[in-house]
């Protein structure tokens, strides 16, 4: 069992990830949105990150965080639904952790993929889930076991 | 695409208004070389006349928790205080110390240093007798050694018995032009 990362400061995984986190909403959003939507997306995490237990896929956290803003404030300018995408490109330290889960959760309404790939791909808390979806810890869980519950049936959305 | 410069300070402006921070940091310039000042919501936590983050964000990490980012806007007070103090219009900070980290003896030893006033020298062996463990001027000089607040905690007053400026945190190069700055020394 490898051992989990120690969980940086603050300052470190910000400088880390703030250029990749901005190009991920430029993607989706038009410059202004996408600034207000960066702002966001660290508050949350900042919000979240004294409960993170440790420190490890910090990287694809932090990209769900943000496509989870996006499609919150696309929601919010009316467009129609986008869908949940966790973070795309492998970490260069191998492949991404939820890529079978990813194929899996293909289907799953936005919310629900992300807290099953969270939870499930990510070994997440439902505190740091809640964070990253801008919820509650008990939405996330419903979240997550809602998207199981569908995975089992087999029924799309 | 790269994070604009004012988009990065927005985002470190609101991260302190929302108080979500357990410690905020930034260096600030002085007469005596870069400062690293951190603080937290309890108060003033570091200064450090090694500016290099990646030497104190340990430390500061440890005490006050992992939301440690650098914000001008945390130390502001901070900093006003030290300039005024540096272009000599200030004799005594006015600042809330977060001292958590220190243990109780240490704690009783940086309080009766703050009682040290401006443009005065005290010696380690008054100290120590003064913190009620007259002995241990030993421990005391180990322990202005370790001061996490200079300046404001003002280890730079604390000079040996025979007068001799002894050693200083920050070079004692340093201690000497804080003292020549306070009129302690000619």
């Amino acid at each position: 069992m490898m051992q989990a990362m120690a969980i940086p400061p603050f300052e470190e995984f910000y400088v880390a990830y703030r250029d990749e986190v901005l190009r991920a909403l430029r993607r989706k959003l038009d410059r202004e949105r996408a600034e207000d939507a960066f702002q966001e997306t660290f508050l949350r995490a900042l919000r979240a990150y004294g409960r993170l237990r440790h420190g490890d896929h910090l990287r694809a956290w932090v990209l769900t965080i943000a496509a989870n803003v996006a499609i919150d404030t696309l929601r919010r300018s009316g467009r129609s639904e986008p869908t949940a995408e966790p973070p795309e490109q492998p970490h260069e330290d191998g492949l991404p952790a939820y890529q079978e889960l990813s194929e899996l959760t293909d289907r799953l309404p936005p919310k629900e993929r992300a807290a099953v790939v969270l939870r499930y791909g990510y070994d997440l808390g439902y505190d740091e889930i809640a964070a990253a979806l801008g919820s509650s810890p008990d939405a996330a869980r419903q979240a997550a076991s809602a998207g199981v519950r569908r995975l089992r049936t087999g029924r799309e959305r | 695409m790269n994070v604009s410069m004012d988009l990065d300070r927005r985002f470190r402006e609101a991260a302190v208004r929302a108080g979500l921070l357990d410690a905020g940091y930034d260096v600030v310039e002085s007469p005596v070389g870069p400062l690293l000042v951190a603080a937290s919501d309890r108060g003033l936590l570091q200064i450090s006349y090694d500016p290099a983050p990646e030497h104190s964000l340990e430390r500061i990490v440890r005490i006050a928790g992992p939301r440690v980012l650098r914000a001008p806007a945390a130390i502001a007070e901070t900093r006003r205080e030290l300039d005024e103090y540096f272009s000599g219009r200030r004799r005594e900070f006015d600042l809330t110390l977060d001292l958590r980290g220190t243990t109780p003896f240490t704690e009783l030893v940086l309080s009766e240093l703050a009682l040290v006033p401006y443009g005065r020298t005290s010696t380690y062996a008054e100290l120590a007798a003064r913190s009620g463990r007259p002995k241990a001027a030993r421990a005391v000089g180990m322990i202005m050694n370790r001061n996490p607040i200079p300046i404001v905690l003002p280890c730079h007053r604390i000079v040996g018995s025979s007068g001799s400026l002894v050693g200083y945190g920050g070079g004692i190069e340093v201690k000497e032009q804080l003292l020549r700055l306070e009129g302690a020394l000619l």
